[in-house]
This record gives C-alpha cells, sequence and structure tokens, in this order.
C-alpha cells in the first residue's frame, strides 16, 4: 500500500482542482521547447492532449497504428457526451454529474478525480464547439440536449449518432495543425512495443514502423499512453479489430501498476453473434431502449414469428423486475437481465442467444400522436404506423439501416434481435490524481487508465474522461513533473537503454517469427476470447475464473509454441501485429481472471454470481472490498496486488436499486 | 491571379466561362441559321448571313469567339494530362456506369469530334465567305453554298452525326459550367438542370435539321 | 433473412510492396454465409491462406462498423463495392450470387499509393487537412458554447458534410482521381459554421493548393464521388468550394 500515492488533493471537493491548477510548477515558455513529449495513441484523448501540449510550447510526436490519426476508435462512439451545462434549466449541476458518475460507477471511483471531471466537462462543450463540432442544434440554434443512460436531467450533447465522430475529427483537426505549424511530429502506422526507462524514469519508447518492419527509437522526456481499452481480450467486442493492450501491457510488464483490470462493460444492445464467422460485434445505441421495449416469449423454445406472437405470451422482463426504470435500467443491469433469460432458454433467433427490442409500441404512439397533430379523424392502422415510422426513421433512421445492411432484416417490421456485448473496459493502467502510473514519467489517459468509472461507466460519459484528461487535465498536471525536468538534454537514443530495449523487442519479434507453428493467431484469439467470455465474463464465480485461469496458461504455452506468422519481418505483416497483440491480451486475460477470483463481492460490470441477493441482484460488499486493486507484474503469470483504499467524504455509498 | 488560373480550379473556371461564352454562341449562329426555315428562298437567311459577316462589332466578337474557343480546348487538354497522371494504372474492372453518365466521362472525346467537325464546317462556310469569295470575287451567297454543300449526303450524315455529339457535350457541359462557377443549389439546380437539358435537345436539332431540310428540299 | 452458402471466385491484386510490380491472383472460397461481412470474407480467406502456409492478403480495416473509413477495396469496379452508401466492411455477402467471381483491387491513384497488396497510403487526405481544415482555437481560448448561436440549418449542413470519413472512395470512383469532395466536405463544414469565418479565405485557398500539389486530379462533374461516397457527401459542397474559392481569389 505505500507504493500507491494517489496524490489527492487536500482539501474541500470543490476547491481541489483549483487549488491545484493555482499551486502548481509550471515550466516557462523558453524551457517547454527543449521538452519532448511522447503521446501513444491519436483518439479523443491522445489526439487532444498532443494538440494541447504543442499548443503549450512542448515539442510533440504522435503515435498511431492506423494509416491516420481519424481512424482511432473514439470515432465509432455514437450517443454522446456528458457535461454538466445545465443549459435545460433541468437541475443539473456539477455535482450531480460527479455524483451520477460516482453512483453509477458503483462506488468503486475516486471522488476528487470524478468531481474535477465533472467539473471540466463544460469546459470540453465549448472547445469542441469553437473548433466547428456540428453538434445538434435546437431552430432556436442553440444546443440540443438528451437524456443517456436513465440519469433525470437531460446533459448529453450530441451529433446524431456520430459524436465520437464529431469529436474526434475536431481532436484531429487541432493535432492536423500542429503537425503543420511543425510542433507535433505525426508517426502513423507506428506501433510501440515497449517503454525505455532510464533511472526508473519513462524517457521513450520502441516502436515498429508496420509499413518497413523496421524497429524506430524515440526519445521523450515524458510518455502518455492514450492507447484505449483492452475489451479485444474477448475477440469479440464492439471494439475497433486493431484495438489492442500492448502499450498499456509493455507498460505493465515495466512497472505501471495495472488497475482494476476485471471491470469490463458489457452493453446490452449489440446485434447478435451470427456463426463462427464473426468477426467483431456491433453497437445499436443505448438510446434505442428509450423507445423500444425488450421482450422474450412466455413459452421456451418458441420458433414463432415475433409478429405471431400474441401480447400476452410476451414477458417485458425488464418491465417485469426493474418497474420504476423499466427498459432504461443501466447497461450492466440490463445485460445481465438479458443473458439470465436466454440461459433459462428463452432466448430468440437460430442461436437463442438473443432477444428482441421491439419498436411496434413506440412506431403506434408516434403515429397517433402524428395524426392527431396533422388533424386526422380516426386514422386507419396502416397509417398510424406510416406516420409513426416516419418518427422513428427521422431518431434512428442510420442506426436502423446499419441494423438491415447487417442481419438483412428490417426493423421497421419486425423487432431487431439483440444481445449483450463487451464494450468498455473500466480498468486500465492504475494513474495518480495527475493520471501518471507507478513509474515516473509515464502517463496514461483515456480509457487506457482504469479512469474515473469505477465499475461501470454511465453512458456518455467516456468521450468526455477522454477529452477532459487531453484538453483540460494533462496540460495541467504534467507541470509538476516536467518542471523538475528542465535541465534534463534530450537523451541520444544510443544510450544503452534504448539499445537494450530494442534488444528485446528484436528478440521477442524473432522468436514469435521462428515458431513456425501450425495454427493462425486468430484461432488462439477465439480461444482466449470463449474463456473470456464464458468465464469472465457477464456472470463469474470462483470455479469459472480458477479453470479460465489455468485454460490460458495452457493457451499461452501452446501459443508460444505452435502459432504461425507467415511472411517476414521487414515488411508489412499485419500477422506479426496481430501474434503480439494476442500474446499481450493472452497475459492479461490470466490478470483479469486473478482480479475477478479475488474480488469476491459483485459491483456494477463485475458479478460475482456467489455474492448477490435472494433476488439475483448484484451485491457490493463495502467492507471488505472498497478499495482499487493495483496489480504489479512479477514476471510471466506472476501479480501482486495492492490496495488502495476509497475514501467516500462526499457521497455514502449505498445499494443501487432500479425496482 | 496567377495562382488562380494554375490552380485546378481557376483551370476549371476558365473551362467553365469560356464553354458558357461557346453556348452564348450557339445560340446567336442557332438563330440566324434557323432563319433559313422562313422557306423564302434565303432572302431572310442572307441578310442576316450579311449582318453577321460585315458588322464591326461582330467581327471583333468573332475573334474573341475563337479565343475563347482555343482557351476550352487548350485548357481542357491541359486538365486531361493531368488528369491521367493522376491514374498512372487503371482499374482492371471499372464499372463507371453505375456511378456516373457515359458523357459526362468522354467529355474529351465528344469536344473532339466537334473539333473535327468544326474544321470541316468552318472550310465549308467560314473560310468560304470570308476569304475565297472575297479574293475570287464570287457572289455565292451561303444560302445557295448551303445548298451546295448539303446536296451530298455523307455530309448531312456527318453533320447529324456531330449534332449529336455537340447535344451530349451541352447535356454535361452547360449543368457542369455552373456547378464549376459554385452555383448549385437545391432550389436553382433542378431549374439549370432542366434548361441544360433542353437546351442540349434543342439546340443541336434545329441545327441538325438544317442540313437534312436542305437535303430533303424541304427547305428551298 | 435466411443464411444462405456460396461458393465464389475471387482474383484479388497482390503486391509485395510498393516497389514490387503486382498482378491478380485468383483464389477459390467455398461455404461463404450470406450473413458474412465482405472483410469476413477475407478472413476466411485469409485463414485458408495461412492454414496453407501462404501469406495473407492485406488489407486496411478497423471499426468494422463503417465509421473510421479504414477499408478501402474497389470491388467489381466500384469503390466499396455494389451497395449504396455502405463502407467495405458494411457490404454483406448477400449481395453476392453463388458463383459469381469478384475482382477485388486497391484504391488507384497516383496521390493514394499502394502499400502492399489492397493496403495504400491515404496520409495525402491529412496533408490537406493540417494545411487549413481547422479553426485556430487552442485549449482554453473558447467561450460558452450557446454564447454563439447557429441557424439549425446551417448546423445540419454542416453536419452532413462533416460526415466525411476520409475513405478515398471520392478520389478512387473519380475518374481523375479528384479530392474535390473530401476537400470540399471540409471547406463547407467550416464555411457553414460562424466558427469558421475567420479563416474562412486562407483555409480553402490553403487547402486548395495542397490538394495540387498532392497530385490529385480535377473534378469534371461527373458526379461518381458522390454516388461511391459511403457517406453520400452531396456534390454541392464541391459547388461551394468553387464558390469559396473563387470567392477568396476574388479580394
Amino acid at each position: 500500500m505505500t507504493k500507491l500515492n494517489s496524490k489527492i488533493p487536500a482539501g474541500e471537493l470543490e476547491t481541489k482542482w483549483t487549488k491545484y491548477k493555482s499551486t502548481v510548477p509550471l515550466v516557462n515558455p523558453a524551457n517547454k521547447r527543449s521538452i519532448e513529449i511522447i503521446v501513444v495513441g491519436s483518439g479523443l484523448a491522445g489526439a487532444s492532449a498532443a494538440a494541447s501540449l504543442a499548443e503549450l510550447g512542448y515539442k510533440v510526436k504522435c503515435y498511431c497504428f492506423q494509416d491516420s490519426p481519424r481512424r482511432a476508435h473514439s470515432i465509432a462512439a455514437q450517443g454522446g457526451i456528458n457535461a454538466a451545462k445545465n443549459y435545460q434549466n433541468d437541475g443539473d449541476s456539477v455535482y450531480r454529474l460527479f455524483y451520477d458518475t460516482v453512483k453509477g460507477g458503483d462506488y468503486r471511483a475516486r471522488e476528487g478525480n470524478v468531481y474535477r471531471l465533472a467539473e471540466v466537462s463544460a469546459n470540453i462543450i465549448d472547445q469542441c464547439v469553437a473548433q466547428g463540432v456540428p453538434f445538434a442544434r435546437e431552430y432556436g440554434g442553440y444546443l440540443s440536449n438528451r437524456s443517456f443512460g436513465g440519469t433525470q436531467v437531460q446533459r448529453t450533447f450530441y451529433a446524431a449518432g456520430q459524436t465520437g465522430q464529431q469529436l474526434l475529427l475536431g481532436a484531429y483537426s487541432a493535432l492536423e495543425r500542429q503537425v503543420g505549424i511543425g510542433t507535433v511530429t505525426m508517426y502513423s502506422r507506428h506501433e510501440m512495443l515497449d517503454i525505455v526507462l532510464i533511472d526508473g524514469k519513462a524517457r521513450g519508447i520502441i516502436a515498429r514502423d508496420l509499413v518497413t518492419g523496421k524497429l524506430e527509437r524515440h526519445f521523450g522526456h515524458a510518455v502518455l499512453l492514450c492507447t484505449g481499452g483492452y475489451g479485444n481480450v474477448f475477440y469479440l467486442s464492439t471494439n475497433a479489430m486493431g484495438s489492442n493492450v500492448t502499450a498499456a501491457w509493455k507498460a505493465h510488464r515495466k512497472g505501471a501498476f495495472f488497475g482494476n483490470p476485471c471491470f469490463t462493460q458489457i452493453h446490452p444492445t449489440c446485434i447478435p453473434v451470427s456463426g463462427d464467422h464473426q468477426s467483431k460485434l456491433t453497437l445499436m445505441s443505448e438510446s434505442l431502449r428509450n423507445d423500444g421495449r425488450i421482450w422474450v416469449p412466455k413459452k421456451k423454445d418458441d420458433n414463432r414469428k415475433p409478429v405471431d406472437i400474441p401480447e400476452e405470451e410476451r414477458d417485458y422482463y425488464l418491465e417485469r423486475r426493474y418497474p420504476a426504470f423499466g427498459n432504461l435500467v443501466p447497461r450492466d443491469v440490463a445485460s445481465r437481465a438479458a443473458k439470465e433469460r436466454c440461459d433459462a432458454g428463452y432466448g430468440v433467433g437460430t442461436s437463442k442467444m438473443a432477444v428482441y427490442l421491439d419498436f411496434t409500441f413506440n412506431t403506434m404512439r408516434y403515429g397517433r400522436i402524428e395524426a392527431n397533430k396533422l388533424g386526422i379523424q380516426n386514422p386507419s392502422e396502416a397509417e398510424i404506423k406510416k406516420l409513426g415510422k416516419e418518427v422513428v426513421k427521422e431518431k434512428y433512421g442510420n442506426l436502423f439501416e446499419m441494423y438491415e445492411k447487417i442481419t438483412g432484416e428490417n426493423p421497421y417490421e419486425t423487432p431487431m434481435r439483440i444481445y449483450p456485448a463487451v464494450h468498455y473496459t473500466m480498468g486500465g493502467l492504475w494513474v495518480d490524481y495527475e493520471l501518471m502510473t507507478t513509474v515516473p514519467g509515464l502517463y496514461a489517459l483515456g480509457e487506457a487508465n482504469f479512469s474515473d468509472h469505477g465499475a461501470n461507466r454511465l453512458g456518455a460519459s467516456a468521450l468526455m474522461q477522454g477529452l477532459a484528461d487531453g484538453y483540460f487535465v494533462i496540460p495541467y498536471t504534467i507541470g509538476a513533473y516536467l518542471s523538475g525536468d528542465i535541465r534534463t538534454k534530450s537523451i541520444p537514443t544510443d544510450h544503452p537503454a534504448f539499445v537494450d530495449a530494442e534488444k528485446k523487442v528484436q528478440e521477442q519479434l524473432d522468436k514469435l517469427m521462428n515458431i513456425k507453428g501450425m495454427k493462425s493467431v486468430d484461432h488462439f484469439h477465439k480461444k482466449l476470447g470463449k474463456i473470456m467470455w464464458d468465464k469472465c465474463g457477464m456472470g463469474r464465480n470462483e470455479k469459472g475464473l480458477t479453470e479460465a485461469i489455468s485454460e490460458i496458461r495452457a493457451l499461452r504455452e501452446e501459443f508460444w509454441k505452435d502459432v504461425r506468422i507467415p511472411g517476414t519481418q521487414n515488411e508489412m505483416n499485419l500477422e506479426l501485429e496481430k501474434a503480439g497483440r494476442v500474446a499481450d491480451f493472452i497475459e492479461l486475460g490470466e490478470l483479469m481472471c486473478m482480479d475477478a477470483l479475488n474480488r469476491k463481492e459483485s459491483c456494477g460490470g463485475h458479478f460475482r454470481e456467489e455474492s448477490q441477493t435472494e433476488e439475483g441482484e448484484a451485491k457490493r460488499d463495502d467492507d471488505k472490498f472498497s478499495y482499487v486493486s493495483a496489480w504489479e507484474y512479477k514476471g510471466i503469470g506472476s501479480f501482486e496486488m495492492h490496495k488502495e483504499e476509497l475514501v467516500f467524504d462526499v457521497v455514502h455509498p449505498s445499494q443501487r436499486s432500479y425496482k | 491571379m496567377n495562382r488562380f488560373l494554375t490552380s485546378s480550379l481557376g483551370k476549371k473556371v476558365v473551362m467553365a466561362l469560356t464553354g458558357l461564352f461557346l453556348i452564348s454562341f450557339l445560340l446567336v449562329h442557332c438563330g440566324i441559321n434557323a432563319l433559313i426555315f422562313y422557306n423564302d428562298g434565303g432572302v431572310n437567311f442572307n441578310a442576316g448571313a450579311e449582318f453577321m459577316g460585315t458588322n464591326p462589332i461582330i467581327r471583333t466578337v468573332e475573334i474573341i469567339l475563337f479565343i475563347g474557343l482555343v482557351l476550352h480546348i487548350y485548357q481542357a487538354l491541359i486538365l486531361t494530362l493531368g488528369n491521367n497522371k493522376a491514374r498512372p494504372v487503371k482499374y482492371a474492372v471499372n464499372a463507371a456506369a453505375e456511378n456516373s453518365k457515359w458523357y459526362s466521362r468522354s467529355m474529351g472525346l465528344l469536344g473532339t469530334l466537334i473539333l473535327m467537325f468544326l474544321i470541316i464546317h468552318l472550310k465549308h462556310f467560314w473560310v468560304t465567305s470570308r476569304f475565297t469569295d472575297q479574293i475570287t470575287g464570287g457572289h455565292t451567297t451561303l444560302f445557295d453554298e448551303m445548298k451546295v454543300i448539303f446536296s451530298e449526303a455523307w455530309v448531312v450524315a456527318l453533320y447529324d452525326l456531330a449534332m449529336i455529339s455537340l447535344a451530349y457535350h451541352l447535356l454535361h457541359g452547360f449543368y457542369s459550367a455552373f456547378q464549376t462557377l459554385g452555383l448549385n443549389n437545391k432550389k436553382y439546380t433542378p431549374v439549370i438542370k432542366l434548361v441544360g437539358a433542353a437546351f442540349s435537345i434543342i439546340i443541336p436539332f434545329v441545327f441538325a435539321m438544317m442540313p437534312l431540310a436542305m437535303h430533303m428540299g424541304w427547305v428551298k | 433473412m435466411s443464411e444462405k452458402k456460396l461458393n465464389l471466385t475471387l482474383k484479388v491484386w497482390r503486391q509485395k510492396n510498393a516497389k514490387e510490380a503486382g498482378n491478380f491472383i485468383t483464389y477459390k472460397v467455398t461455404d461463404i454465409s450470406t450473413d458474412m461481412s465482405f472483410l469476413e470474407m477475407f478472413d476466411v480467406l485469409n485463414e485458408q491462406l495461412i492454414n496453407k502456409g501462404e501469406e495473407p492478403i492485406a488489407f486496411d480495416h478497423d471499426c468494422r462498423e463503417g465509421i473510421c473509413g479504414m477499408c478501402s477495396m474497389y470491388i467489381n469496379g466500384r469503390a466499396h463495392g455494389p451497395a449504396q452508401g455502405t463502407t467495405t466492411c458494411q457490404l454483406h455477402m448477400r449481395k453476392f450470387k453463388d458463383g459469381d467471381t469478384i475482382t477485388v483491387e486497391p484504391w488507384r491513384a497516383s496521390s493514394f499509393p499502394v502499400i502492399k497488396d489492397l493496403v495504400v497510403d491515404r496520409s495525402a487526405f491529412d496533408h490537406i487537412i493540417s494545411a487549413g481544415g481547422f479553426v485556430s482555437v487552442n485549449t482554453g481560448n473558447a467561450q460558452d458554447a450557446n454564447n454563439l448561436p447557429v441557424p439549425k440549418n446551417d448546423a445540419d449542413n454542416a453536419f452532413a458534410a462533416a460526415a466525411c470519413i476520409g475513405c478515398g472512395a471520392c478520389v478512387a470512383a473519380c475518374k481523375n482521381s479528384s479530392a474535390m469532395l473530401f476537400v470540399s466536405a471540409k471547406v463547407s463544414q467550416l464555411a457553414l459554421l460562424p466558427q469558421g469565418q475567420i479563416e474562412r479565405e486562407t483555409r480553402v485557398l490553403n487547402m486548395v493548393k495542397t490538394m495540387d500539389d498532392e497530385g490529385f486530379g480535377s473534378c469534371t462533374n461527373t458526379g461518381a464521388c458522390e454516388a461511391e461516397c459511403p457517406k453520400e457527401i452531396s456534390v454541392e459542397n464541391i459547388a461551394r468550394l468553387n464558390r469559396e474559392y473563387l470567392m477568396a481569389n476574388l479580394k
């Protein structure tokens, strides 16, 4: 425990950040010009950090594995971004956003961090609008809001179903502006393969140029990892195909602790798996739950078409179990309820692993409202349906189209089939209030850190956190470290630490290439994913997790004996890239299971079957588990846990109830 | 200004402006020539031709017209060369018909056909009326000239084929000029497209009728 | 929709790297489910190749939900294949028939050189954005977001233009390899919003200059870009770009 200092400033919650900002040491402009900062990743956190730091005068180098920084997976976020603007005059405030986030996270986040997040949330919207982000607007020209994830206020800003895209393109434009000025050097199609430590501080990275296959050494006074989450450990997730844990895992192996690795978010409304060929899962925005009713047939193995199942033979299980919140319960609750029904044999579709999300009810309701507006007397059912369809189309047209493209079914005519899928990881590299990991000079931002979301993230909060970290937190907090580093000259990359790090990376690549086994990388990835999904997914228990750990260990052995990577090292080699990532996922998977095994309570996205109420609801255990588990790497398959006790001065943890 | 004219957009503006100028010429040319349909033995037509051939303003505009034509052709060549360079390796399979009209992709070809026609056409009439007549002191009217030239069936066929090329060239060119000049708008573009289509059909049709009418003896 | 199985012949462009010449190789795939996406069909093919000890086909892809803009295949003569308003990753095999032969090529443009197989280098797009596709506002400069109302219509049009995913299908489909639709989408977005006014002229001048310097062809208004754009960005934006450029030069 001595190893963890969260550095939360003393004082009242409301004044912590203000005080911190006014007292944090600064780096003068002349010195900034000679300080180099490495930013790995170019998503919301990375692009915003790289641009903001370059604006301050630092020399920034930014890396991404995609062909352009604009492709980072932040782009896929659909719903929106929260901010405590209170533009709707509905009683929102910094405190409420803070409170909702801590509660939504099932009381496993730091109060100080979350309050700061809520404080800067409003600045994010200002900044994005100034950049030309085309948020949705009302007829008066002012910004529009919607409600999200069952909160009681309307604080979500959005740009149709493409909010992440628009925010990322805003940050990307700020980044490209600095690239044009020459303050940021962009390295696209580069993958970070190790951190270089000199005297215990992060001083650079080893990166592989993914086009030539050559290894490169890059120096930085500080290194920022903005490399996103690790949901792809499950193979199937809503993450992009390239999303990976490698940068974070290499940092972990070099001494950065990994916080709450088992906290994963399973999103309830995704398009179900259609077959073994499935490569990834697609989310259907949570906003659909505002207008769709979720149900399964009351009869097991009911093979009738959904439209042929009469009303009284349908089980609207969320409305039945949670009358107060109904279809709008938080993500973790909705996901588990779907799994429960399918496991009990009431699932629908060919795989029987899906539930219906039905828009008929609200289509007809909208249709009747429209008919009234148009003054149509005694409209026919068909007329109502037609009018209602138009309303639904305006709200969700793009999502319905996407659903039809993927499934070939028309959701206007037949209910959508949905099933939960891995979506986000609340866990990540442990960081202090300044976003620094346990390695001096090494920072983690955005989804890559263990985050402000506790054990469960609320909708529209990921975009907020990524941009808060990059635009408004790191530009201040990095000064605390760099102000002590102004005399450090650029370290030449022929320093033994660089040479040694590169040698180790080279050895690992050689090792992978030389296995020349029989099975493809995907074969191992799929196997890992199945273990993780079955035993460390929506429901977890001691037996399953113990089995999973030994299965993953066996899989690791097999991987290093039998993986096949065609081609050579010194060229573009996508299989080699994947192999490195899967090797790290395997090691991470084991740690996730260990963390899940250790945390015997249920909280947020982590549901331990041993810890539930009589009604099958999650049961938290604050006496024993009100801490962040931060794992230290001790060698392959060996980790030591450190605890950061969580202190709640302002909010008082209570059992969440949505009944 | 220099930067403007050497930019890809500037070159396109030159194409559009010269194109519109040539379009306006077509209208005048067509109007005068249509006087043959008075079927008065060419009296009205010859008077018009006489006016066009002798009025100093028209003669000056004629020079500008030539410059415009040359610019239009020159710029098209430059653009085409640049565009070919932008795709050194062509697609093995290209289903361009799925995304665009063939004539919009064939402006160079259509333009070349029109140019070839134009050379023959100028030789037939313009050289004769402006130079040959003056040198030989001949006094054949243009109307008589037309009768002679269009008595040949292959000439009529050639002229009418050229007018089909012109029609397609205009069908794309008319709208395209407005688009290049930045005039595209939900309200007006459909009108521009409609007027363009009407112009592209009517003008070449009227032109095409002339040799045919002469040949068939509908106009005497 | 009920699942069917397809047997297909694929003719795929293979090219070892930027320097070596490439050629088409023919592959057979069998038992392809109509529920698969086009890229999942490629996954199946690649798995086959790996199992045979051959090098899999390199292609760009990432989000596989039609938004990151990374996937880029020219399928049977069309950018992103036969479906309207669809990226390659969202194209599903139910659009094809059993026994079809499908030709797959990389984007072809001198500004998008092939890196390997179906992977091309689209960094020219980044260069165009860094020349002016932004509002120069440092972090912290911004005023309150609601201080500057924006007419809904302008905001909606700006959004429609901003939906561009930078995939390059417009360039690939254009017979001249013109990048006008891409450039015009960004210019339009920022020209429509009050935040973009201050740099309105320099932005369009600099972006067009970079576009020309990168070697893209010129626009001949065939409309192929709009027809093949997975986000169905309108050529109205190109007219706006022309207008903006003219006006900037007249000043």
